[in-house]
């Protein structure tokens, strides 16, 4: 895979984060591609899931831009950047266990049910009408992530493979602009790992574009078409799967503390 | 295709049944006072039905978006004062004096909400209930306007038309109507994405902020939509009794209203009526322990909260969705 470079739909501009003194970001810079999958790998604590958290507002960088086409998403909150088409998923699971599974995913379409307290209390036509749509869109993604049928279960009691993919479904309900998600398969077992990664493939050919943190590197390597690699807050490479793979630091990186295959 | 008769009233069944469940439950409340013939009896229903238009509003905010207020009888209490005030001195008919009321409410819900709703758990108890020591300590203290202690009669009774919903059967048309209404506008909420917001909310705000829902602003929403339901809940009070003082606008009414909220269990519509009814009723039947009464209610919040922290009614009903769900499971076979 050689690295395609579509138009830019997010630039990171030296973003640097501390917590307490030590950096968990600095001066942290890539570009995200529209229409490709991006990979964000390091060691543990390299930064990885503090650099989703500062894109979708829940932390704030200290340092940096975050520009989304061309708009700047630091100083946020995390609402008005959901409403601009970033979703993610949670690296330890963040659903809403005593809401249907349904609920769940309608959850991700938030940005369009409108907000109006009026029609909610009165519920109005055009209130109904467009539950209506959404559920309807709900319904379809539950199907395409493999969990129709289980629409009114409360979410709590899904098997683990079955609350990854319905966090998944949650995220590409709304069709985001960028979806982020935060290990992806961490904890599943090898068959619904390559489940998750086909999904990837797929939505890539769809069109989306994914920033993907993951340790597993089978898949890193097999789905993306741009690599970045953490350590200890810095990027220490960046490039294509097969160049990152050659790059001593990244070797070094993960000398004795992960075993790179590909 | 052809579909018979019975399939098409089944569909037509499921897919109305919130609203079908309304109108039968109006259609049996109508026949209330048909059968019910004393008034001390039909009085209790009426207080029971002032107290469930209060508790629904309480119930979004505790029950179903996961916050909590232990000054609610403030609002209560406030609701009946600024409609005794404003239609004693004959400033204003009783309608719009409800309304006029219930809109200073909300704005007063405004004011305290939006810096207290920043805080969590204790503290927002601790605020809340403070706002309602507050109200209280007015209503006893500042006597040229509330009247003081002995508080203010002669409050007329609200009217339609020349029709006054002066005694029992007459009001309590009147207050069961406005708990109808408030059971739909409640159903209608938990039915929407703002209601799915506040679900949500309450069981994860990180989550639900990245999801696109506004936390702040959707807590202070429904604060003041509860604070207009008390509002309102107060206004009905003091225009039914004719007679309001400051005794039961304390923060131990505060806390029954919480207690008919866990009984009814946390986010029921329906149960927060069987709630109140337990509450209000339970001094009566145990009349012989009226020394005894805040120790009960504290025994059973405490029991209940420690074994169905859901509250009575909706943690019954997730232990069986819950057992149900997984008998479904095990059907299925496991895992996907
Ligand atoms: N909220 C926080 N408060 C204090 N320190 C934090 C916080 N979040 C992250 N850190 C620290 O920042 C550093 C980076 O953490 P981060 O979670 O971003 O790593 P990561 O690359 O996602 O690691 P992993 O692969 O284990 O998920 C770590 O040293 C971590 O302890
Ligand atoms: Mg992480």
């Amino acid at each position: 895979m050689t690295l395609r470079e579509g138009p830019l739909l997010l630039d990171l501009q030296r973003l640097s984060k501390n917590f307490g003194g030590v950096p968990a970001l600095a001066e942290v810079s890539f570009p995200i591609f529209r229409g490709t999958v991006t990979a964000l790998i390091g060691p543990n604590g390299a930064g990885k899931t503090t650099l989703i958290n500062c894109l979708t507002g829940v932390v704030q960088p200290e340092g940096g831009r975050i520009l989304f086409q061309g708009r700047e998403l630091t100083g946020l909150p995390p609402h008005e950047i959901a409403a601009l088409g970033i979703a993610r998923t949670f690296q330890n699971l963040r659903l809403f266990p005593r809401l249907s599974v349904l609920d769940n995913v309608l959850l991700g379409l938030t940005s369009q049910a409108g907000s109006s307290l009026g029609e909610a209390l009165l519920r109005t036509p055009r209130l109904r009408h467009r539950e209506r749509r959404l559920k309807l869109a709900a319904l379809e993604a539950l199907d395409a992530f493999g969990l129709g049928g289980k629409a009114d279960w409360p979410a709590g009691i899904l098997p683990y493979g079955d609350k990854k993919r319905l966090e998944m479904a949650r995220v590409f309900v709304s069709q985001p602009a960028l979806a982020l998600l935060d290990e992806p398969v961490a904890g599943l077992n090898s068959q619904e790992t390559a489940e998750v990664a086909g999904l990837i493939r797929q939505l890539r050919r769809q069109g989306r574009t994914l920033l993907v943190v993951e340790h597993d590197m089978e898949l890193v390597m097999g789905v993306s078409d741009l690599v970045v690699v953490l350590d200890g807050g810095r990027r220490i490479a960046m490039g294509t799967p097969e160049e990152v793979q050659r790059d001593p630091r990244v070797l070094e990186a993960y000398l004795g503390r992960m075993s790179v295959t590909a | 295709m052809r579909v018979s008769r019975g399939q098409r009233l089944w569909w037509f069944i499921r897919r109305h049944h919130t609203g079908l469940t309304v109108w039968l439950a109006a259609a049996l409340l109508a026949l209330v006072p048909l059968v019910v013939r004393n008034p001390y009896q039909l009085g209790l229903l009426n207080l029971i039905g002032i107290y469930a238009v209060a508790v629904l509003g309480l119930n979004l905010f505790i029950g179903y978006a996961g916050q909590i207020s232990l000054g609610h009888a403030g609002f209560f209490g406030l609701g009946a004062y600024g409609s005794a005030l404003l239609t004693v001195h004959g400033w204003l008919p009783p309608w719009p004096a409800l309304l006029v009321t219930a809109a200073l409410m909300a704005g007063a819900a405004l004011l305290l909400g939006i810096p207290t709703l920043r805080l969590h758990g204790h503290y927002l108890a601790m605020a809340t209930l403070g706002f309602n020591y507050i109200v209280h300590l007015i209503l006893v203290q500042w006597d040229q306007v509330t009247g003081g202690p002995s508080g203010i009669s002669g409050i007329p009774p609200l009217q339609v038309a020349g029709f006054a919903f002066d005694h029992e059967a007459r009001f309590f048309y009147l207050v069961w109507g406005v708990v109808l209404i408030g059971v739909t506008l409640c159903l209608n909420l938990m039915r929407s994405g703002v209601g799915r917001g506040l679900a949500a909310l309450a069981q994860d705000e990180v989550a639900a902020a990245t999801l696109g829902v506004n936390v702040r602003r959707e807590k202070v929403r429904v604060f003041v939509l509860s604070a207009v339901f008390a509002s309102v809940a107060g206004s009905l009070y003091a225009h039914y009794y004719s007679y309001v003082n400051p005794d039961g606008f304390g923060i131990f009414k505060s806390l029954d209203l919480v207690i008919m909220v866990v009984v009814g269990g946390l986010g029921s519509v329906w149960g927060t009526l069987l709630g109140v009814t337990f509450v209000t009723l339970l001094p009566y039947y145990l009349e012989f322990l009226e020394a005894f009464f805040d120790l009960i209610h504290g025994l059973i919040l405490v029991l209940i909260l420690m074994f169905l922290p859901q509250g009575l009614v909706t943690g019954l009903w997730d232990h069986l969705r819950l057992a149900w769900a997984k008998r479904r499971l095990a059907a299925k076979g496991g895992t996907s």
